[in-house]
């Protein structure tokens, strides 16, 4: 067998607008329009079936292809719940001037923005919106038997008039009990020492957690050598995330076996109005601290007067 | 279908070989007894010179598996790619060999319709999941891999926390080489587990030649070895089905 090559070739990369893909099974024909993104295992484009918008995912790499295909038939057979985009044909198609065959697949197009995309631009306040959504999906995935795996903002993708997340790249979709097929290394838990890579819900919540922080590194930031300490740190060092602080941990820790348990607990935190329990707290504090905050007041004007009066002074001798 | 096993020796060099027999030849050797060779590549900043990227190329290639070039930090997620892809080729030219003696010598998965061959995947995928693997790791220790065997040492750590999420079972063993005597070292003996690296990592010292020829041959003895060993103890041989890939 022959040596095969990680990344997808030049030529799948580089397809011209304009070019007809046709599918050699089952005839259909695709006109390329502009590419969307470039995965590990291939390229995906837009693309034109008569007068639809259609996603196109072509590759070299044929088992891979058919393992997701795999997923999104199962997602497709899931009535009522709109979890991946739909799967609407898979074919090969015989490159002209390579004479070579390549799998593809199309997909319904989702148009919107990425999850980081999306939150810069209409703000903060989207984030929790967007991951409420997220978990109650999550949890219809996970009841199927089935966990995402390669959870990150950039699989993430708000559309619609009304916004509404939708997952995207089935690449690490897993059957439950299984190793994880395909991850990135800042929302993996191994990557982290916090876990194993064995499809549980709980993997995917670990991954929840950790695009919050995202949202709020938007950067990323690098593993270093304790990486629980590390990211105790992003998180009691941001107001955003501190405000959710327990329920991170309890994310990252694996303590949550299901995603609903996650979003309750949101919606709990939401709801307490932290905002006037801190006030009260500070005025308690403020009770206790009076007697030394009345000896700081005095001490602070005494030094005050003392200042002008040297201030005085000088512009006297001057 | 009956459980079997996989043997893989996976090689993380950074060059040519310039001391003994002729690693390709090594390699093919290996894979006609069954073991994939798989090669990685660990690039610095610097280019990896021709020849001994035709070297990296044609050890996979004759070895039956797959060669990548990467840049020390995507070491790990290189390891355990390079790793599970050499398992679905493998189980997939298994399955290839079985089809052509149903369906006659000119099927294959790629002559399948996509309807086919997604559930011909399917069951690749199950096998994948729960097959046994041994995978023997050589790591070349000479001169200028010094300064990244930090990485490479987490990079095992990860793939062994990748592959133990699977259902079947997972043994690893690592060799360096050159060893302080002879060609190569044996660090770490077959074990599920990976994490005793850690504490034999840091105390590796480089040499200047790169035995790589003679490191895979010794590689494959050590499979052969363990099968005699296991003939030995568990009487019925049917116990462990090896996997092997035909052209």
């Amino acid at each position: 067998m022959t040596v095969m090559t990680m990344y997808t070739s030049n030529n799948l990369c580089n397809i011209r607008t304009g070019t007809v893909i046709q599918g050699k099974w089952h005839k259909r024909h695709y006109e390329i329009i502009k590419p969307l993104g470039k995965g590990a295992n291939g390229v995906v484009y837009l693309a034109k079936e008569g007068r639809a918008f259609v996603a196109l995912k072509i590759s070299n790499e044929a088992t891979t292809m058919m393992s997701e295909v795999n997923v999104l038939k199962r997602f497709s057979e899931v009535q009522g719940i709109t979890l991946g985009p739909c799967l609407l044909d898979v074919d090969d198609w015989l490159h002209p001037h390579e004479k070579k065959i390549y799998s593809f697949y199309v997909m319904e197009y989702i148009e919107g923005d990425d999850l980081l995309t999306f939150i810069q631009k209409r703000g903060k306040e989207w984030i929790i919106v967007i991951i409420l959504q997220l978990l109650g999906d999550l949890h219809k995935l996970h009841e199927k038997g089935w966990v995402f795996g390669d959870l990150k903002p950039d699989n993430l993708i708000v559309s619609g008039a009304v916004p509404k997340v939708r997952l995207i790249d089935v690449g690490g979709t897993t059957i439950r009990g299984r190793a994880i097929k395909e991850f990135t290394e800042f929302f993996d838990r191994g990557y982290w020492g916090m876990g194993t890579r064995k499809a549980e819900p709980s993997y995917d919540l670990f991954a929840v957690a950790m695009i919050m922080m995202n949202m709020c590194y938007p950067k990323r930031f690098e593993r270093k050598e304790n990486g629980r300490e590390q990211l105790r740190l992003m998180i009691s060092s941001h107001p955003y995330l501190k405000k959710y602080e327990k329920i991170l941990w309890r994310a990252l820790d694996g303590k949550y076996t299901c995603a609903h348990e996650m979003r309750k607990d949101l919606l709990q935190c939401m709801q307490q109005p932290t905002e006037q329990k801190e006030k009260r707290e500070g005025r308690t504090v403020r009770v206790k601290g009076k007697k030394k905050f009345r000896l700081l007041e005095t001490m602070f004007l005494f030094v005050c007067l003392l200042f002008m009066y040297v201030v005085y002074l000088y512009v006297q001798i001057l | 279908m009956r459980k079997g096993t996989l043997r893989q020796i996976l090689l993380i060099t950074d060059g040519c070989s310039n001391q003994g027999e002729d690693p390709i030849a090594m390699a093919a050797l290996a894979k006609e007894q069954g073991i994939t060779v798989n090669v990685i590549g660990v690039l610095d900043q610097d280019i990896i010179d021709e020849q001994g990227l035709r070297e990296i190329e044609g050890i996979a290639q004759s070895g039956g598996g797959i060669s990548q070039v990467v840049y020390a930090k995507q070491l790990s997620q290189t390891v355990q790619m390079v790793t599970r892809k050499a398992m679905t080729q493998t189980l997939q030219g298994v399955i290839n060999r079985e089809l052509k003696q149903i369906l006659g010598s000119h099927a294959s998965i790629e002559h399948l319709s996509p309807e086919k061959r997604v559930e011909v995947m399917e069951v690749v995928e199950e096998l994948g999941e729960t097959v046994n693997l041994q995978v023997l790791i050589l790591v070349d220790t000479s001169g200028s891999m010094k300064t990244k065997l930090q990485t490479v040492k987490e990079a095992l750590l990860d793939l062994s926390i990748s592959l133990n999420a699977r259902l079947g079972n997972n043994e690893f063993s690592v060799f360096v080489f050159p060893g302080k005597k002879g060609e190569v070292d044996r660090i770490l003996d077959w074990t599920p587990k990976m994490e005793s690296i850690s504490s034999v990592f840091p105390k590796l010292t480089s040499g200047g030649i790169t035995p790589t020829g003679p490191a895979i041959r010794e590689a494959v003895q050590q499979f052969q070895k363990r099968r005699s060993l296991k003939g030995l103890f568990t009487h019925d041989g049917d116990d462990d089905v090896y996997i092997e890939q035909s052209m």
